[in-house]
């Protein structure tokens, strides 16, 4: 049955209309390991096209104000884009991306993880079809929690973090008890701290779009998050992102990490990490709701309107997402970087599962996740640890830096809040959400 | 009046601190493009270590610098080329020939620098994409000659201002023309001047980053976004992003290091009469 799906992909491949006259599309990215072994494999897409590919790798953020200003200004400039779960939805309504609806049979729409579909579809229609995605879980030094006779349970609660870090900190030894996201963005310490004040039973917004910052589960988030940090996280917390936290695990500073599960992959990486096998992943902390506990996130590819080389451009979308791609990146490049939580099929092959421990962890946290309902209460926005309207990127990163003030003492929790909470009323009703 | 000892050591040591101060981040930059990915976010830094050539293999696999050094070389070299003829005559008319209004007119060039790069990005890139100029190193060089040309006047007036407007009259007086005047007179007594004001937009054309990346793609793109494509939010890159920086930063280093006598002395020109 594979063989025959290989088979009419291939078929699919060579019969684009490309195939005759070589095409060269345009192909923005961002950098990161998973992207790079994109740009390495794609080679072999281009000798089975006959077609070319230019690639323009940019650091996330340029990328996403770069292709915003092609695609508003209709540029051009680029055949396919790598986007997020959160710009999907929003260029989706505005028309800003072609609808990927028209891939063959063999590249089996039903295979892909019905959450990470959801989240890049609009009106049931598929936008971007994801590359890799990711949810947030637990990542945990056994070897400590073994030395400390702790025992990590499968679904840990907030206060038995707080526990295990208290336990776990020696200042001495510069071994901290938690790392955390402390860096101000809204895709750094917001995408996390979302997540917790949505297991306080917090949210962003009422159903009437009012802000929320400044309600006790935001109160008892944000101080429960200061004061873990203060007691036993690393020094100079509020300028720790994704790499320095990794940095930091990887080099065992830290007993307890909770971020995006793509970080698995690299600290079960003897190249990259010193502690490589001393790790146990474990689902995102819980305080008084699960949902929204654990992020969702997916990066994708997608094809602008503005393209004039749709049908190249499906035809290379369609083969890297493809799970003859995930085959291709398993054989060539080793199981353990084989892009992960896109497809069923890659969480029933047996050779990924050896080959990744985390596995089993992550898909669970993928399928934990539901950004349509991420809240305790009804909300009217979807998305976990972002709310999918335009002007969540300003308003998430003004309060992702009131939060960095509480977390260095520049102000207090309360202050923090209140400030945070009239800069997003003021956004909201520039935005039209409000009145 | 001569400096004592003892303050001539302390000044040596300030100026010694600063330099080294200053130069600190390069060579950390240098010194962590031979690190693995590993020692180079090591906790403490590591100053001792197994220097590896691997980055630079793999920054010049993934990435064009070749083609991204030549970018750089036509779009700075180009750009600092037409702004100095742009300037010339613009600057000798008001240093020569001032009249009530080129003190405010000197201000009004300057004020064009003061508005963020960003509040033009729309229409600059609009105008770029309809006149075709989109990802070409022309239409960056025509922006880099428009960014730096109030500098460039500003210095060249600065330096034409030191020249007594005398020799300037007498060589008038023996019927020498404008053009005349500006090459036989101005160039070799300015000459310093407008080889460090041509350097200083070399040098800030080579590092500029907002149009670049903004601008160009695949064609046009400079150094500055050879750099960036090495930048990440996720993923350890420090020893690669590191390696890319020392090979975009070493063309200019090794230019200035060359050209650095012409630098001092037209920077230092007419401090001294």
């Amino acid at each position: 049955m594979r063989l025959l799906k290989n088979a009419a992909f291939a078929a699919f491949l060579l019969a684009t209309p490309c195939a005759a006259s070589a095409t060269t599309i345009t192909i923005a990215t961002v950098n990161n390991s998973d992207m790079i072994i994109m740009q390495k494999l794609s080679q072999q897409w281009e000798k089975q096209t006959g077609n070319k590919i230019n690639w323009v790798v940019l650091e996330e953020n340029v990328l996403r104000q770069r292709v915003t200003t092609d695609i508003a200004t209709h540029g051009g400039q680029f055949d396919v884009i790598t986007i997020g779960s959160y710009e999907t939805p929003i260029w989706a309504k505005q028309g800003w991306l072609a609808p990927l609806d028209n891939f063959p049979a063999s590249y089996d729409y039903n295979d892909l993880l019905p959450q990470v579909r959801s989240a890049l579809s609009v009106g049931n229609k598929l936008y971007a079809a994801p590359f890799y995605a990711e949810s947030s879980f637990t990542m945990y030094r056994k070897d400590l929690f073994a030395k400390a006779g702790l025992t990590m349970p499968e679904q840990p609660t907030y206060a038995q973090i707080e526990q295990f870090a208290d336990k776990l900190t020696d200042k001495s030894k510069q071994q901290y008890g938690i790392c955390l996201r402390g860096k101000p963005g809204w895709g750094e310490n917001m995408a996390y701290l979302s997540t917790l004040v949505n297991t306080y039973g917090g949210s962003w917004f009422n159903m009437d779009w009012k802000p929320q910052l400044t309600t006790a589960p935001w109160e008892n988030a944000i101080n429960f998050y200061v004061n873990l940090m203060k007691k036993d996280g690393p020094p100079g917390a509020d300028s720790n992102g994704f790499n320095e936290n990794q940095a930091l695990f990887s080099t065992g500073h830290c007993a307890m990490w909770i971020d995006s599960t793509a970080a698995a992959g690299k600290l079960e990486d003897p190249t990259q990490s010193q502690v490589a096998g001393d790790i146990g992943f474990v689902k995102a902390p819980i305080a008084v709701t699960t949902h929204g506990a654990g992020w969702l996130w997916a990066w994708a590819l997608a094809v602008p309107s503005t393209t004039k080389h749709e049908k190249t451009a499906e035809s290379f979308i369609a083969w890297a997402t493809s799970q003859q791609y995930i085959d291709l990146v398993g054989k060539t490049e080793g199981w353990v970087v084989a892009p992960p939580g896109t497809r069923t099929s890659t969480y029933a092959n047996a050779d990924y599962l050896k080959a990744a421990p985390f596995a089993k962890a992550t898909i669970a946290a993928i399928n934990a996740a539901d950004p349509n309902h991420p809240t305790l209460n009804p909300v009217p926005y979807t998305g976990v640890q972002f709310v999918a309207i335009p002007p969540f990127q300003q308003i998430g990163t003004v309060v992702g830096q009131d939060m960095a003030g509480a977390l260095t003492g520049r102000s207090t929790v309360s202050a923090a809040l209140q400030s945070a909470q009239d800069s997003t009323t003021a956004a909201m009703k520039q935005a039209g959400y409000l009145k | 009046m001569k400096a004592s000892l003892a303050f001539r050591i302390w000044i040596s040591l300030l100026g010694w601190g600063a330099a080294l101060a200053m130069f600190f981040p390069v060579a950390w930059m240098v010194l962590t493009s031979f690190k693995t990915e590993i020692d180079a976010v090591a906790t403490p830094p590591l100053l001792f270590f197994h220097p590896t050539l691997q980055n630079y293999f793999q920054v010049n696999q993934l990435g064009d610098y070749a083609g991204a050094v030549w970018n750089s070389v036509v779009i700075s070299f180009g750009s600092t080329a037409i702004a100095i003829a742009l300037a010339m005559p613009a600057a000798y008319a008001m240093a020569f020939f001032p009249n009530r209004w080129t003190k405010d007119l000197l201000l009004w060039i300057l004020s064009t620098k003061m508005m963020p790069a960003v509040g033009v990005l729309m229409p600059i890139y609009l105008i770029c994409k309809s006149t075709g100029l989109l990802d070409t190193k022309t239409g960056l060089i025509a922006i880099m000659t428009l960014a730096n040309l109030p500098i460039i006047i500003w210095m060249l007036y600065t330096f034409f201002k030191e020249i007594p407007g005398d020799i300037i009259e007498a060589s008038r007086m023996d019927g020498a023309g404008a053009l005349a005047q500006i090459r036989v007179v101005l160039l070799p007594l300015a000459g310093p001047g407008i080889a460090s004001t041509g350097l200083l937009a070399v040098i800030l054309s080579w590092n500029e980053a907002f149009w670049s990346l903004n601008l160009t793609a695949v064609h046009a793109a400079p150094l500055t976004a050879f750099i960036v494509a090495f930048s990440s939010p996720q993923g350890l890159f420090w020893a690669k992003l590191s390696a890319a920086s020392t090979l975009a930063v070493a063309p200019i280093l090794v230019f200035g290091w060359m050209t650095q006598r012409q630098l001092v002395r037209g920077l230092t020109f007419g401090a001294v009469k």
